[in-house]
């Protein structure tokens, strides 16, 4: 790797997930970081760049005082779940402009205990929430039924998506919804706001992660084996769906063209697909988007591909949003995923030759879309 | 002072959405509360555009006016809340949410009502009627056109 290569060099998770009432947001948030600190072999003096989306009304202002840091570089930009995949490519834009040389991103919430992240009325909000949108299910539901009537997709086809995200949370330890599960039995689920049922839906979950990115010339000397960021590309459409012309395409569609084109790679380089998850309608949506199937096709696409371990396509090893956890903003779980297979330290779960992963974030209800390239160099 | 929604579809509900201080929407909701569709629409292009902005996000211009809309349009798409999601909503579990597309070409976020929720399909022919939301606030619905 050039020693101007940006890489990701630790990652790291909170030891308590799931429901953790004994624990706050930013407690969450420590214990990821310092996972992440300790897998990359630093400390926390080390870090002079600090990017958070969480923590309070300045997060990374909050998160670094009650972390014990004093950045010279911080930002915040909160752009729902793709934030943190955007987070890489701002931490690199930071190092390579020369302003700071080693940057944590990190993450925690819990909504599980009815803390998520501040609801204030915008003004679009005006023309959305006296209806009882249930953000964001009634939005992504909108979505959805459009598909099917444009292309005849099916909810069986969207449930084939939720089979196969269970087959890899089988081999993941920490996740949460681990038993296989039937077409029949997400089909038959409670509905929710139709044509989304209970099992189409992600889970609700606490939990903090983080990551750390630095120079190549950096990582020389650290521990952890350093994964190199190629690109990212970025796309942001729309901030009420209302307002999208087409509800069954996301900006993923020119997010990854942009990251394919910065990181000169092609998708038939792509080993292991980190893709958001919230909703198995959404996930179908992005295979398309990303250009896995042609716009339309995907329903017919996810019934002929085997997505599980030792499939095809390797998608969503960790089991993702619909099976590991997801605690709000999924993106960052994503990169922590990524980051391990390319490493190959994924155990049961480990796609073999894993050299390239696409991470695929996605925020709100398609408002913001980053798509970020990650490979093992060595 | 929070206050109720009033009887959205005849249903007692709970704490209303108060809306936000944005004098360019309140010809929008004074014309709810007469019962006329009103669409902020461009002087300078020609177009209207929703929701309502003091400049056109299409050319730029601020010559912004006010057109009474004809209420009718068709449904892009919908979903069916099929769960108390939302607590001050419980009340009218099931419901129709969609999105409209105006036959000014402008879309609008609703609920179809006056059907079944069951019976609802995507690009039906729909108009506009007027549901009291809060006492400040009236809202559009839209009911299939037989």
């Amino acid at each position: 790797m050039r020693d101007d290569a940006i890489c990701i060099v630790g990652v790291g998770e909170s030891d308590d997930y799931g429901s953790t009432p004994d624990r706050s947001p930013l407690a969450l948030q420590a214990q990821a970081s310092k996972n992440a600190l300790n897998d990359a072999g630093l400390r926390k003096s080390d870090i002079d760049g600090l990017i958070t989306q969480t923590g309070g009304r300045m997060p990374p202002i909050t998160f670094a005082e009650y972390f014990g840091l004093q950045p010279e570089f911080v930002d915040g930009t909160f752009i729902g779940g793709a934030s943190n995949v955007a987070h890489i490519d701002l931490a690199a834009a930071a190092i390579r402009a020369g302003i700071c040389e080693t940057v944590l991103v990190s993450y925690g919430t819990t909504p599980r205990q009815g803390e998520y992240v501040s609801l204030a009325p915008e003004y679009p909000d005006d023309f959305e929430r006296p209806y009882g949108i249930c953000f964001p299910v009634g939005l992504y539901a909108l979505s959805a039924q459009r598909h099917m009537h444009e292309y005849g997709t099916t909810r069986e086809q969207f449930a084939k998506l939720v089979v196969e995200s269970r087959r890899w949370a089988q081999l993941n330890p920490r996740a949460t919804r681990r038993k296989p599960v039937t077409i029949e039995e997400v089909i038959g689920a409670p509905p929710v706001v139709s044509p989304i049922h209970r099992l189409d839906a992600c889970l609700v979950s606490d939990a903090g992660g983080a990551f750390i990115v630095t120079s190549a010339a950096r990582a020389r000397d650290l521990k952890s084996k350093p994964i190199a960021f190629l690109g990212a590309g970025h796309a942001f459409t729309h901030r009420s769906l209302a307002l999208k012309d087409d509800v069954t395409t996301s900006g993923a569609v020119d997010s990854a063209r942009r990251a394919f084109q910065r990181a000169k790679v092609d998708l038939s380089e792509i080993d292991v697909f980190e893709i958001y998850d919230a909703f198995s309608s959404q996930l179908l949506i992005m295979l398309e988007d990303i250009g896995l199937c042609p716009k339309g096709e995907g329903g017919r696409y996810v019934e002929s591909t085997d997505f599980g371990p030792r499939g095809q396509v390797a998608l969503n090893t960790s089991g993702g949003g619909l099976s590991y956890l997801h605690p709000g903003m999924f993106g960052m779980f994503l990169i922590i995923e990524a980051v391990r297979q390319l490493r190959g330290e994924c155990d049961e779960r480990q796609v073999e030759n894993a050299r390239t992963a696409l991470v695929q974030g996605n925020g709100g209800v398609f408002f913001s879309e980053v798509t970020a390239i990650l490979r093992n160099t060595m | 002072m929070a206050e109720n929604i009033k009887s959205l579809y005849g249903s007692q509900l709970g704490q209303a959405y108060a809306v936000t201080r944005s004098p360019e929407a309140d010809p929008f909701w004074e014309g709810c509360r007469e019962g006329r569709l009103m669409l902020s629409w461009c002087a300078s292009c020609h177009r209207h555009h929703f929701y309502p902005r003091a400049f056109c996000p299409h050319c730029g211009s601020a010559d912004i006016e006010w057109k009474q809309a004809s209420g009718k349009g068709t449904i892009y798409t919908f979903a069916v809340v099929r769960q108390p999601i939302e607590r001050a909503f419980a009340d009218l579990v099931p419901y129709v949410l969609a999105i409209i597309q105006l036959d000014e070409g402008v879309r609008i976020l609703s609920h179809v009502v006056s059907t079944d929720p069951d019976s609802v399909k995507c690009d039906t022919k729909v108009t506009v009627e007027f549901k009291p939301y809060s006492d400040k606030i009236t809202l559009p619905m839209f009911r299939p056109v037989s």
